[in-house]
C-alpha cells in the first residue's frame, strides 16, 4: 500500500481551516498553556524567595511545566483533529473515501506537530522573556527530550481516538484526564525516588519518566543518562507501533459491526 | 462493460441476516434503482458497497477492482450521497469540496471545484458554511461532492429526499447528463416512485434482503399485474410471497 501525501495534507488542511475560523479553537492551542506558564512563574519566583539564595526554581518547576503542557498538547492535538470528525458526524464521507488509515493517522498526526509547536513557541516566549527560563542554554541536548515526549504523545492520542472509536462519542471524557492521571507517576515535578515502590515500577514503563529525570539531573548540574533516555525513546516509538495496530483493530472491528456508518448512534456505548 | 459486479453478497449480524445472497451487475451509462421497504437491506448494501461495511461473504468489484483486496483504487472510482451523510457544517462550501477533493486525488482541483460550483448554482454560497445552507443547497453541495472525481460508479440513496419538486428535477437532469456521457453507472435508492420512472434504466426490488424483482420500472409493475411503480412497491413491502419467482 502506498501513502499518498496529498490525502494526509487535506486533513492537517482541513484542522487548518478549522482553527481559522474559530476563536473556540485557535485560543486553547496557545491560552492554557500561557496561563500555566505565568501561574507557575510565579509561583517559582515566590519560591525563589523563601528558598535558599543559590537554588532557583525557574528550571526545575517552570521547565517540567513547560515539558508536560508540551506532552499534553501533542496528545490532544491528535485527538482533536480525530474528534471533528466525531462532532461533525464525518465518519461515512472520510472512511467511504480512498484514504487509508495510515493516511488518515499521518494526518492526525501532522495537525498536532502544528498546533503543539505553536503552543510550545508561545510557552518558550513567556518563560523565556517574562521568566527568564533559558532552556535555548541547554541547546540540542534538550531535542531528544522533547522528542520523546512528542512521539509518547502521538502515541497517547492514538489511543485515545482508538477509545472513543469504539466507545462512541462520549467516551472522549474518557481521553481528557489521561495526561493528569499519568503525571504522578513520571515525576514531572519529584524525583522516582519518591514514589512507593509499585509506583515506580509503573514509571519504569512510561517514556516520560526518563524524560524528567534526566532533565531534572541536566538542571540540577549533572548528566543525564543517555541510556536511559535512549530506553525511553524506544519504549516510546513501541507505544506508537502498539496504539497504531490497536485503532486499526478498532476500526477493522468498527468495518465489520457497521459501527463506522451509524457511529453517531453510539450502538456500542 | 460492467462498473459494478457483486457476487453472492451476505451480510449477517448474528442470526440475523440482513443482506442473503445478493448479485447483481450495473453497466456503464446504467441508472439502477435500489427498491424496498425500510429494513430491506439497502442502506446496508450500499454501506457494504461504500467499504464502510465488510460483507460476511460475497464480492464486490467496482470498475474490475475487488473492493476487498484493493480498496483505495476501487473506491478512488467510487462515489456517493446521502441524507443521512451530510458534509461537516463547519466548513465552507469551498473547504468541503477542496478537503474532499484531495481525499479523491482529483487533479486540476481548483477547476473542478469552480465547475461543480457553477453547474449546481453554489457560486453564491462558495465561502459559505455548509452548516447555514438550507437542507436542499446542502444537498446540491453534497451531489457536487459526489461528482469531484467523475466517479464510476455513483451511489445516491435518496438524494433529492430533501429537495423541492423543481429543485429535484434540476438535480435528476444533472445526474441523467453525468451518466449521458458514458463512463459511469449509478445505483440509486428512492422511496419517489415517479422519480425511479422517471431516471431509472433497472430497478431492484428487494425484501428480506435478497433481489425480488429485476426489470424496467416502466413495464415491471405491467408484467405483475399492477397498474403503478407505487402499486407494486406496496405489494412487495406487504405480500412479498405473492411475487416471489
Amino acid at each position: 500500500m502506498t501513502l499518498q501525501p496529498r490525502r494526509t495534507l487535506a486533513i492537517a488542511l482541513r484542522q487548518g481551516y478549522l482553527i481559522r475560523g474559530s476563536v473556540a479553537r485557535l485560543l486553547p492551542m496557545f491560552g492554557w498553556v500561557a496561563v500555566d506558564i505565568v501561574l507557575w512563574g510565579f509561583i517559582t519566583r515566590y519560591l525563589n524567595t523563601v528558598t535558599s539564595p543559590g537554588f532557583s526554581f525557574v528550571p526545575v518547576l517552570l521547565g517540567a511545566v513547560l515539558m508536560w503542557d508540551f506532552f499534553t498538547r501533542v496528545m490532544q492535538g491528535v485527538t482533536m483533529a480525530f474528534f471533528e470528525d466525531v462532532w461533525s458526524r464525518n465518519f461515512l464521507n472520510i472512511f467511504a473515501s480512498p484514504l487509508s488509515i495510515p493516511e488518515y493517522l499521518a494526518g492526525l498526526v501532522l495537525s498536532s506537530i502544528a498546533t503543539s509547536a505553536i503552543g510550545l513557541t508561545v510557552m518558550l516566549l513567556l518563560a523565556t522573556f517574562v521568566f527568564g527560563l533559558s532552556l535555548i542554554a541547554y541547546g540540542a541536548s534538550l531535542a531528544p527530550f522533547i522528542m520523546v515526549l512528542f512521539v509518547f504523545g502521538i502515541a497517547l492520542g492514538i489511543v485515545g481516538c482508538a477509545l472513543v472509536l469504539r466507545l462512541g462519542p462520549s467516551a472522549e471524557w474518557f481521553v481528557w484526564p489521561i495526561p493528569s492521571m499519568l503525571s504522578p507517576f513520571v515525576g514531572v515535578f519529584y524525583p522516582l525516588s519518591t514514589l512507593p515502590s509499585w509506583m515506580q515500577v509503573v514509571a519504569r514503563g512510561l517514556p516520560p519518566s526518563y524524560v524528567f529525570e534526566g532533565m531534572r539531573a541536566i538542571v540540577l548540574g549533572g548528566h543525564a543518562s543517555a541510556h536511559a533516555l535512549a530506553f525511553g525513546g524506544a519504549l516510546s516509538v513501541l507505544y506508537v507501533f502498539g496504539a497504531c495496530l490497536l485503532f486499526a483493530r478498532v476500526y477493522r472491528q468498527a468495518v465489520r459491526t457497521g459501527l463506522i456508518a451509524r457511529y453517531s448512534a453510539e450502538s456500542l456505548s | 462493460m460492467t462498473v459494478l459486479s457483486v457476487s453472492n453478497l451476505r451480510k449477517s449480524y448474528g442470526a440475523v441476516t440482513a443482506v442473503d445472497g445478493l448479485s447483481f451487475q450495473i453497466a456503464r451509462g446504467e441508472i439502477v434503482g435500489l427498491l424496498g421497504p425500510n429494513g430491506a437491506g439497502k442502506t446496508t448494501i450500499i454501506n457494504m458497497l461504500l467499504g464502510v461495511l465488510e460483507p460476511t461473504a460475497g464480492s464486490i468489484r467496482i470498475d474490475g477492482r475487488n473492493l476487498a483486496t484493493d480498496r483505495g483504487a476501487a473506491l478512488m472510482r467510487t462515489n456517493f450521497a446521502a441524507v443521512y451523510a451530510p458534509l461537516p457544517g463547519n466548513l465552507t462550501v469551498a473547504q468541503n469540496l477542496r478537503f474532499f477533493g484531495m481525499l479523491y486525488g482529483v487533479r486540476g482541483l481548483k477547476a473542478r471545484i469552480d465547475a461543480l460550483l457553477a453547474e449546481f448554482d453554489l457560486t453564491r454560497f462558495r465561502d459559505t458554511r455548509c452548516g447555514v445552507l438550507s437542507s436542499g443547497e446542502q444537498t446540491r453541495v453534497s451531489v457536487a461532492k459526489a461528482m469531484l472525481n467523475e466517479p464510476t460508479l455513483l451511489l445516491l440513496d435518496e438524494p433529492t429526499a430533501s429537495l423541492d419538486p423543481a429543485t429535484a428535477q434540476d438535480i435528476r437532469a444533472m445526474i441523467r447528463t453525468f451518466v449521458a456521457a458514458g463512463r459511469s453507472g449509478v445505483l440509486w435508492t428512492s422511496h419517489n416512485m415517479y422519480e425511479v420512472e422517471d431516471v431509472c434504466d433497472r430497478v431492484l426490488f428487494l425484501a428480506r434482503g435478497q433481489v425480488l424483482l429485476d426489470g424496467n420500472p416502466r413495464t415491471l409493475p405491467h408484467e405483475h399485474g399492477k397498474a403503478s411503480l407505487e402499486e407494486l412497491f406496496i405489494t412487495v413491502a406487504r405480500e412479498p410471497l405473492s411475487l416471489e419467482r
